[in-house]
């Protein structure tokens, strides 16, 4: 059993160190050094050709648009690019790579020395990037014979080399000291914010579900005014929220490590979805050695600079400008805007808005309601399943009167669970706010009826009392009346 | 006295996944010596503010068009393995047993 300590107390004495190594599937048409097409869903083996199947002869040649697409990365993560550059192979054996290398980049990568700052809790954090470079990425395998699908235990493995040879860029930031207790934190919030710098550019749909977005987490910790301690890099951090618990696990388990007195190995471990544990790989095998050399079939790139200036002057508006846009129009404070942003909601309040609701009205069910419904599942709030489209219709039935925001969670409930439009659900499940005053006056008379005490305070003038008339008559109508309008029937009818 | 050991030979192998007997580590270890040595003659030359050398054709920027271009078929693409499974390329287990 592996143990953990508290987080809190882990922090307090110790320093994590983070950095990130993020690999982003571009959506070129083509593959990075051949024509075959990388449409996702291909039947199996159907994109392929002698290029990137690495048939005896093939030559591969680089994809225009996908060193554009880096150079575009690079340029927006604030990175220097180069004037020359190349690929080179990175040779090991893997079913899933049939060159027995990969074309990767290794000395002369395409861009680097940028940043990115983040903000968290106020602070902002620069991460500094390292390199961003170029590369393949590799077949599928699918494991047979073991357990689920698992590579442990299979007797045989089966291979699609569709997905071999897409472009693959890698952006490996620095290492980040100076976290402290945020490093979950830090780390999440720069993969949200490469994440949607990769987006606005346009070059890759970044889903990290669908793992066009890729993460590996690499910690240490050390004693305050100690050199840096030995890193783990924890592969498979599949979403945003997974970032955050790969870091956080990492400092528990680590700093228990070094409580006892033992050492940390410098190893790659998995992250496990279900249980938000990392687990060492269990291969033992020697050092890793690539033997790295210059790829001779690939000519040099000097990418000149009046070409890296137009792509520089083609650069859409960046997440932060659009941010800070946003904010103005939506009329929110910083620490209001911040929320919107930690909770990955900009994309969805833009569109809601977009769609009719005012933006108070979109920041309200966001942040409120549904982000309260992610949390309860551990989702991320947009995999709820409910569209801006529909949060600006519910919002426009609750400023018509037709729901109040009682009736409009009930309504929420239905719309998660598959039932439709809000306006549907709220018609299916009979959830209207009763406008109908004749129907309210006379839930109103009964619950005078039922309670003369209380209807005699009200004539006396104790108006506070009409609370307990007005959750009466809420009562019979089953929470459907407005209770603004109930108050004012059962006022009138008393004094 | 041989410049590169038996082990480094062996170690050669295992990346190269090649299997070699106990005599062709020996073989190959004077072999190998033999070609650094060679190479050492090129080493004698002054190479000073020259760059290295990796592609013999000055070329620089070739690029290709993001135009999709036919693949091969798939029963094409298959006939190259040595087994497939339903429409996949079938290879041996990747972990050892007790992996």
């Amino acid at each position: 059993m592996t143990k953990l300590n508290d987080y809190d107390k882990a922090v307090e004495t110790y320093e994590p160190v983070l950095g990130l190594e993020t690999h982003i599937e571009l959506d070129t048409n083509t593959k990075m050094f051949c024509g075959c097409s990388t449409v996702f869903g291909a039947e199996p083996n159907t994109q392929v050709c002698p290029v990137c199947l690495a048939l005896p002869g093939a030559l591969p040649v680089a994809n225009r648009a996908a060193v554009e697409a880096t150079i575009k990365i690079g340029l927006a993560l604030n990175c220097h690019i180069a004037e020359w550059t190349r690929f080179a192979r990175k040779n090991y054996f893997y079913p899933d790579m049939p060159k027995n290398f990969q074309t990767s980049q290794y000395e002369e990568p395409l861009c680097e020395e940028g940043y990115v700052d983040v903000v968290v809790e106020g602070r902002e954090y620069r991460v500094e990037i390292e390199r961003v470079h170029l590369e393949e990425d590799t077949g599928k395998t699918l494991h047979v014979g073991g357990a689920t699908g698992r590579i442990h235990g299979a007797t045989e493995s089966l291979v699609d080399y569709n997905r071999a040879g897409i472009p693959l860029v890698e952006i490996v930031t620095k290492p980040v000291p100076g976290t402290g207790a945020l490093a979950p934190e830090v780390a999440r919030a720069y993969t949200a914010e490469l994440r949607d710098i990769v987006r606005s550019l346009g070059v890759s749909d970044v889903r990290m579900e669908q793992g066009s977005l890729r993460c590996d987490v690499n910690l240490s910790l050390n004693l305050p005014g100690d050199g840096w301690g030995t890193r783990t890099e924890t592969k498979n951090v599949n979403s945003l929220r997974s970032v955050e618990r790969a870091v956080r696990y990492e400092v528990r388990r680590q700093s228990a490590l070094l409580d006892a007195g033992e050492r940390i190995f410098q190893e790659t471990r998995h992250f496990q979805e279900t249980t938000g544990e990392t687990r060492a790989g269990r291969s033992k095998e020697e050092a890793t050695d690539y033997r790295y050399f210059p790829e001779p079939d690939l000519a040099v790139m000097e990418p000149s600079r009046a070409w890296v200036e137009e792509l520089r002057a083609g650069l859409p508006e960046l997440p932060r400008k659009r941010r800070e846009r946003l904010q103005a129009s939506w009329s929110l404070g910083d620490k209001e805007m911040q929320s919107v942003v930690n909770a990955d909601a900009v994309d969805l309040i833009e569109s809601t808005v977009a769609a009719g609701a005012t933006p108070s009205g979109a920041v309200k069910w966001w942040l409120g309601e549904l982000s309260r419904r992610a949390n309860e599942n551990g989702d991320e709030l947009g995999a709820l399943q409910i569209t801006p489209a529909q949060v600006a219709q519910l919002q426009g039935m609750v400023d018509d009167g037709r729901l109040n925001d009682k009736l409009a969670r009930q309504v929420i409930d239905g719309v998660l669970a598959g039932e439709g439009d809000p306006a549907d659900v709220a018609a299916k499940r009979g959830l209207e706010v009763v406008s109908d005053t004749g129907a309210l006056e006379a839930a109103v008379e009964e619950a005078i009826s039922a309670n003369p005490a209380v209807a005699d305070k009200i004539r006396g003038g104790t108006h506070a009392a009409a609370g307990v008339l007005i959750g009466a008559v809420m009562k019979a109508t089953k929470g459907q009346a407005d209770a603004g309008t109930v108050r004012q029937i059962i006022l009138d009818k008393l004094s | 006295m041989s410049t590169i050991s038996r082990e480094e030979v062996a170690h050669l192998a295992r990346l190269a996944r090649l299997e070699v007997t106990d005599d062709e580590l020996d073989a190959f270890a004077g072999q190998l010596d033999v070609i650094l040595e060679s190479m050492k003659t090129l080493a004698e030359v002054n190479t000073d503010g020259v760059q290295p050398t990796s592609h013999a054709v000055p070329l620089v920027n070739v690029f290709r068009e993001d135009q999709p271009q036919p693949s091969l078929s798939r029963e094409a693409a298959l006939s190259g393995g040595p087994d497939t499974f339903e429409d996949r390329f079938r290879v041996p287990r990747i972990l050892d047993e007790e992996a």
